[in-house]
């Protein structure tokens, strides 16, 4: 195995991995606030098409990520109302997200379809993000930094601000949290927001950058890897990026395995991996309860102030 | 297009206020509506692209007889039943299901309503009103692999696959005999991503092709984001079902075009004139089901005139590369020296040529 080999293993590695980090990112900040939000595929499409959209009018992809970011925080609001002002059921309107998202980012590419749009251009300097070896550090997509950013960045306002303790408060124990003065529902807006916002933008890591084009439901799925890796994470940020890059490799694996053509395992036995890792994660996890790690005690439940 | 929409009504509304001057005519005026079950988005650029672009060519060609319908997005599962069931209840006279894994259940919603016509693309399961067509898209593949033989410099094809079914291999060994006519020592890598689309992917199996070796990247999936990836790296490809060019300006050779368009329209006028019978087709070139794309300025003079001849060769006959002597993945001889793989042959074939390196 050479060299040239492994950077170019590594770099589709990172390719397939960061979008299902960030979605990762966001819905780990939801859930840590109570809320459960299956809409994550269709937050994903959203931000992709917001993304592409507002590159091709804007002719700057800079925007157009931000953009996406809105795309994907304003189609999570629909959800966020619905949940936390009208009570409706989670796990319901969240996969009702999932299908108006797909719906509508359809109907909003429809004048897209056949366009294309300029890929970002590289933040370093291009004998660095083109050399043969540096490239595998240089060499990506402002995203895929952004994302790595992210997850010290997330883990930080978790575990050391008072903002993030008051997010935890609110997802572990909300009426506790509405008697000492905290707006239950002003903070799980936010972090519905902030979710949306980190959906839309792993959306746009597909039309922007990996195939810089539009065509729809292209996240094809990825949305529900990004919610079961924030399973396999238990909740924890260090084992989201973790997960994220062990589901990573498992996906180019099955990849690898059929172009080389390994057969000692069927192919579909790599395409469920992910998922039967999380099913093994969620059984030590609820095996091993004070491991730490396990779902916040409000998660998926409305809040219903009693006085 | 629509089930309803404001033409159709208005039509509607216009033949209720002449019902009292016409009569009966009103009545008889009445479109045979058509109904297409399609697999991906009608936006995918390649499979599903290609097959609305026919339901448009009936539209555009019988539409004061006729009005089509289709649902998009129809999984090959049971759950196709009761969409392809519904289509029937609406009224539909002629029903296109157009994917291989729709065979069965066209089959058994085609029992339930007898009076219904339907079309099966790619399957081989027949009844009274169940027909089956398909493209010989492996005679496109043909010109594929004789154009990447002659242009590839490792001699390393990649092969990126949707699902093991005889089209997708009857493809593969298309490509890679031609390849090999032109450079014996051709190999072609294959993947299968078991889907016909998913751009992430796609485009993550054309990388990993590509860093196992292989400088030109042929796609039996529906997106053009192989294509961009080849792009990117400066390497060639080619697009499926439709000219993907505006994706991909320096790395589309060329590309296979579906033309269903003459068969959809000979299909629906045989329904308007009640002459529709079950029956298989399987048109290529000659038909002109199967289409090569313009190509790129990228391909030189002698192989254009080499992917020319392989063309004119399957127009008039005179061109078959599924000729012996042909050997499988491990060496076994196959097909004996002289002998013609018969059409029956290829439609079930389920074994990789030599040189074809998988694990499916």
């Amino acid at each position: 195995m050479s060299l040239d080999f492994i950077i170019a293993a590594i770099i589709t590695v990172v390719g397939l991995t960061t979008p299902i980090l960030l979605a990762g990112l966001g819905e780990l900040v939801v859930e840590k606030s109570g809320v459960l939000n299956l809409g994550v595929e269709g937050m994903m499409l959203m931000g992709a098409i917001s993304g592409f959209g507002v590159t091709v009018m804007t002719f700057n992809p800079w925007i157009g990520i931000l953009g996406a970011a809105a795309g994907g925080a304003l189609s999570s609001m629909l959800f966020a109302v619905l949940v936390l002002q009208l009570n409706s059921n989670q796990v319901a309107t969240g996969l009702a997200l999932t299908i108006f998202g797909t719906g509508l980012s359809s109907l909003l590419g429809l004048s897209f379809v056949g366009r294309i749009v300029m890929p970002f251009g590289s933040i370093f300097p291009d004998f660095l993000a083109r050399d043969p070896i540096l490239k595998v550090i240089f060499g990506y997509s402002p995203i895929v930094y952004f994302a790595l950013i992210m997850v010290p960045v997330v883990a930080w306002f978790l575990k050391s601000t008072r903002a993030g303790l008051i997010l935890r408060a609110v997802g572990e124990n909300d009426h506790s949290a509405h008697s000492i003065g905290y707006s239950v529902i002003g903070v799980r807006y936010a972090a519905i927001a902030f979710g949306g916002a980190m959906a839309g933008i792993g959306g746009a890591y597909f039309s922007m950058v990996i195939t810089p084009m539009w065509a729809e439901k292209m996240t094809a799925g990825r949305g529900w890897i990004a919610l079961a890796l924030v399973v396999f994470a238990g909740w924890r940020t260090g084992r989201l990026l973790v997960g994220a890059y062990f589901f990573g490799i498992l996906m180019a694996l099955e990849l690898y395995a059929k172009a080389a053509g390994f057969s000692f395992l069927p192919s579909q036995f790599w395409a469920a991996m992910p998922y039967l890792m999380t099913v093994v994660a969620l059984a030590v996890i609820s095996a091993r309860k004070n491991a730490g790690g396990s779902a916040p005690a409000c998660l998926g439940k409305p809040f219903l102030p009693s006085t | 297009m629509g089930i309803i929409n404001r033409r159709t009504m208005l039509k509607a509304a216009g033949a209720a206020a002449a019902l009292p001057l016409l009569g009966r005519a009103a009545f008889t005026a009445d479109k045979v509506k058509i109904g297409f079950i399609f697999l991906g988005p009608i936006g995918d650029y390649g499979w599903t692209w290609a097959h609305n672009k026919g339901r448009l060519a009936v539209d555009e060609a019988l539409g004061d007889k006729v009005e089509t319908v289709y649902v998009e997005n129809v999984p090959e599962d049971a759950s196709a039943i009761p969409v392809i069931r519904d289509l029937a209840q609406q009224g539909c006279k002629l029903i296109f299901t157009t994917s291989y894994g729709y065979m069965d259940q066209t089959i058994e919603v085609a029992k339930e309503f007898p009076d219904v016509m339907f079309e099966h693309c790619t399957g081989f399961k027949r009844a009274d009103n169940v027909s089956t067509y398909n493209s010989k898209f492996h005679e496109g593949r043909a010109v594929l692999g004789t154009i990447s033989g002659k242009m590839s410099k490792s001699g390393t094809l990649g092969y990126l696959g949707s699902f093991k079914v005889p089209e997708v291999v009857l493809g593969v060994n298309s490509f890679c005999l031609s390849a090999q006519k032109q450079n014996p020592d051709a190999k072609v890598k294959l993947v299968m991503i078991d889907s016909w689309f998913d751009p992430p992917k796609e485009a993550a199996a054309t990388e990993t092709l590509i860093n196992l070796g292989c400088d030109i990247v042929t796609t039996h999936t529906d997106s053009p984001a192989a294509l961009q990836i080849l792009e990117q790296k400066g390497l060639y490809g080619f697009g499926q079902g439709a000219d993907m060019s505006s994706f991909a300006p320096k790395a589309h050779l060329t590309a296979i075009e579906d033309i269903w368009g003459p068969y959809y329209i000979e299909r629906a006028q045989a329904i308007v004139d009640g002459t529709w019978k079950s029956k298989d087709t399987w048109d290529g070139f000659k038909e002109g089901t199967v289409a090569i794309a313009p190509y790129n300025e990228a391909i030189p003079e002698d192989v254009r005139k080499l992917a020319d001849d392989v063309q004119a060769g399957y127009k008039d006959g005179s061109y078959d590369i599924f000729k012996g002597p042909i050997y499988d993945q491990d060496g076994n001889l196959k097909v004996k020296e002289g002998e013609v793989m018969t059409l029956d042959q290829l439609a079930v074939i389920d074994w990789f040529v030599k040189g074809v390196e998988s694990a499916a």
